[in-house]
């Protein structure tokens, strides 16, 4: 049965005063003044687990505290239906799509089951990713507005689940993605949205430097010494082999350590894989710490980034790579890939460095390293850029305005 | 103290990216992107970058003349885009034109580079906004020094920034005001004097309640 979800009230709008200052907060409230008691539905796939429910648990309570009449509705469905879900989600990356013809039918039966039980009556519609796509089936003639929100990238989709997800996408409004690199040629108007840290979350919020410090060392890590750090799980578009080889470049020219912390190796074969290959390259150098990490290390994971000198983030291939934002957040200089999201949050030479090889790396390490002034510059300035647009608020700011846009009630 | 005979009304711009149709990977796509965007791309990409960017004070002018830079490697273009100067212009279709004419001269120069690929492409986005009063007025100068210290980027961008569009005058809301209702013409030039290129959005704020805070001590 679909759920309509209990908001949760963990933080309030003013805890983020200190954040973002008095003006940007007063400004949220005058923007949403104009939307009180206007209704919102946010529908998605799951209450728990991933970042659209991380999300969503975050910013609705934001906006139903700035006087919006806003439900989340979870849709619900059998084994088969996230078997099909699943297998939509890796085509839409790009993988096969081995299912017989008739996953469709049961993809949009059940949507079509959800659809009954679920009184989508909204005056803003606002429906993420492609499992409850076909809910606008649903759709009254002159009702509500309706905006379809894709969490992930769509640059190189398999076609076969494209060709059958398109014609519902296009009969939205307007469609949300999170790069303009994850977007397709769509008849219908495409905003681009941010994806989000929460400042105030257990991995963002300020560390005592003395907790920073035991944590560190619990990790027999020497937090007096250089220490380049990358968040990430064990997976091969990381590139872990490729940030050891730009690590054993740059130890020729200082004295530093590599922490590559990260989860994945314990229910991933694959990722098992690759830290077996990690361990190998790294042999023993002390200096090199392999940190396999449980998913509840979000304080470990706040103070390694906090403690750390430089931030690497070197994929070969990348979502929109919230671990650069976390960093960029905690005003650290980051040398990062330029793929994926990360050149919308890594302006050259403005708030960090981007690279194109292990050579690159290596050299623009060893430049921040000489140039510590200049890299506490990128630092503070990557701070403001996220500030200004990767915070939750920002999220918040968004949608207020879209749905100012959509109504007219400017 | 003066009364003005008009108060001025506060009020905020938020905006929204859309994702333009055109891209480019080249420098002869971005020529041609150039001629075929929308306005709204155009003001995105020039006066709306100074409010996204606002923090950074040096070598970054416009996100033209960034992407020529950093994905194409050409810094005498780069140069000569970062040096155009929105406050020179009253409208956007003049701005299109410079920009265009600028890109096109240093392809017929260089066209060796005009079809090389850049590290990453230039997506044109158009900026959607949405204009929404503070509730904020001010009669007198005392007022509106207090006003001033209410204000968000946002607004504080849409007054002194995007202002100069609307006005179609080389001048900016704050100034217009200061001038016209309170009689305060060297004030005014003052505050349009502000250099918003190589000061943050905070720091021209806090220039112009400098500013002000004389005018109130004088």
């Amino acid at each position: 049965m679909s759920e309509t979800m209990p908001i949760p009230r963990l933080i309030r709008l003013d805890d983020y005063t200190p954040v973002l200052g008095e003006p940007e907060v007063a400004e949220l409230r005058t923007l949403a003044s104009r939307l009180q008691m206007r209704t919102v539905q946010m529908v998605n796939s799951t209450s728990v687990g991933g970042g659209v429910a991380e999300m969503l648990n975050r910013i609705i309570p934001i906006l139903q505290e700035l006087g919006l009449a806003i439900r989340w509705e979870v849709i619900t469905g059998g084994n088969d239906f996230y078997e099909i879900t699943k297998a939509f989600h890796n085509a839409l990356h790009g993988g096969p799509y081995n299912l017989p013809p008739e996953s469709f039918d049961t993809f949009l039966a059940y949507n079509e089951q959800n659809l009954r039980r679920l009184q989508m009556e909204a005056e803003f519609v606002v429906i993420h990713d492609p499992q409850p796509v076909a809910l606008i089936r649903g759709r009254q003639e002159h009702s509500g507005h309706w905006i379809w929100r894709c969490h992930i990238d769509l640059s190189q989709p398999n076609l076969a689940v494209w060709g059958f997800l398109e014609p519902w996408v296009n009969r939205y409004d307007g469609a949300i993605f999170s790069s303009p690199e994850f977007a397709r040629h769509l008849p219908i108007p495409q905003y681009l949205f941010y994806p989000c840290i929460d400042p105030l979350s257990e991995k963002n919020r300020e560390l005592e430097p003395g907790v920073v410090r035991e944590i560190i060392e619990s990790f027999s890590i020497d937090p007096a010494r250089t220490i380049l750090t990358q968040i990430s799980r064990f997976d091969r578009l990381k590139d872990p082999l490729g940030v050891v080889k730009a690590f054993q470049i740059v130890k020729r020219y200082f004295d530093c350590q590599l922490v590559l912390a990260g989860g994945g190796a314990s229910d991933d074969p694959e990722g098992e894989a690759v830290l077996a290959e990690v361990r190998e390259a790294v042999g023993n150098d002390p200096d090199v710490h392999i940190l396999n990490l449980p998913p509840w290390s979000n304080t470990e994971i706040n103070a390694l980034q906090r403690g750390s000198t430089i931030v690497i983030q070197k994929s070969l291939r990348e979502g929109f790579g919230l671990t650069v934002t976390e960093a960029l957040w905690k005003s650290k200089p980051v040398v990062a890939s330029a793929v994926g999201g990360i050149p919308l949050q890594v302006i050259h030479k403005h708030t960090g460095l981007l690279a194109h090889s292990v050579e690159g790396t290596a050299y623009q390490i060893r430049f921040l390293l000489s140039n510590p002034a200049i890299a506490a510059k990128f630092g503070q300035q990557g701070h403001s850029y996220v500030r200004e647009h990767f915070l939750i608020t920002s999220s918040a700011k968004r949608y207020l305005t879209l749905f100012l846009h959509l109504s007219g009630a400017s | 103290m003066k009364r003005a005979e008009q108060s001025f009304q506060f009020k905020t711009a938020s905006y929204l990216t859309r994702i333009g149709k055109e891209t480019a990977t080249t420098l002869a796509e971005l020529k041609q992107g150039l001629e075929t965007c929308s306005d709204t791309s155009i003001f995105n990409h020039t006066f709306q970058t100074l409010s996204h960017h606002h923090f950074l004070t040096q070598g970054f002018s416009n996100d033209f003349a960034q992407w020529v830079l950093a994905a194409c490697n050409r810094p005498e273009l780069a140069e000569h885009l970062a040096s155009l100067d929105i406050r020179d212009y009253l409208s956007l279709a003049e701005l299109r034109a410079d920009l265009r004419r600028l890109v096109f001269e240093y392809c017929e120069r260089n066209p060796q580079h005009a079809e090389q690929s850049a590290f990453e492409p230039f997506f044109f986005f158009e900026a959607i906004g949405v204009e929404v009063p503070l509730g904020i007025e001010a009669w007198t100068l005392e007022e509106f020094r207090n006003s001033l210290e209410r204000l968000s980027h946002a607004s504080f961008h849409f007054h002194f920034i995007a202002s100069r569009l609307r006005l179609q005058l080389r001048t900016n809301d704050f100034s217009y005001w200061l001038e016209n209702s309170l009689d305060l013409g060297a004030l005014a030039r003052r505050v349009n004097r502000i250099d918003i290129y190589t000061n943050t959005l905070e720091g021209a704020l806090e220039r112009i309640v400098s500013l002000v805070e004389g005018e109130l001590n004088s």
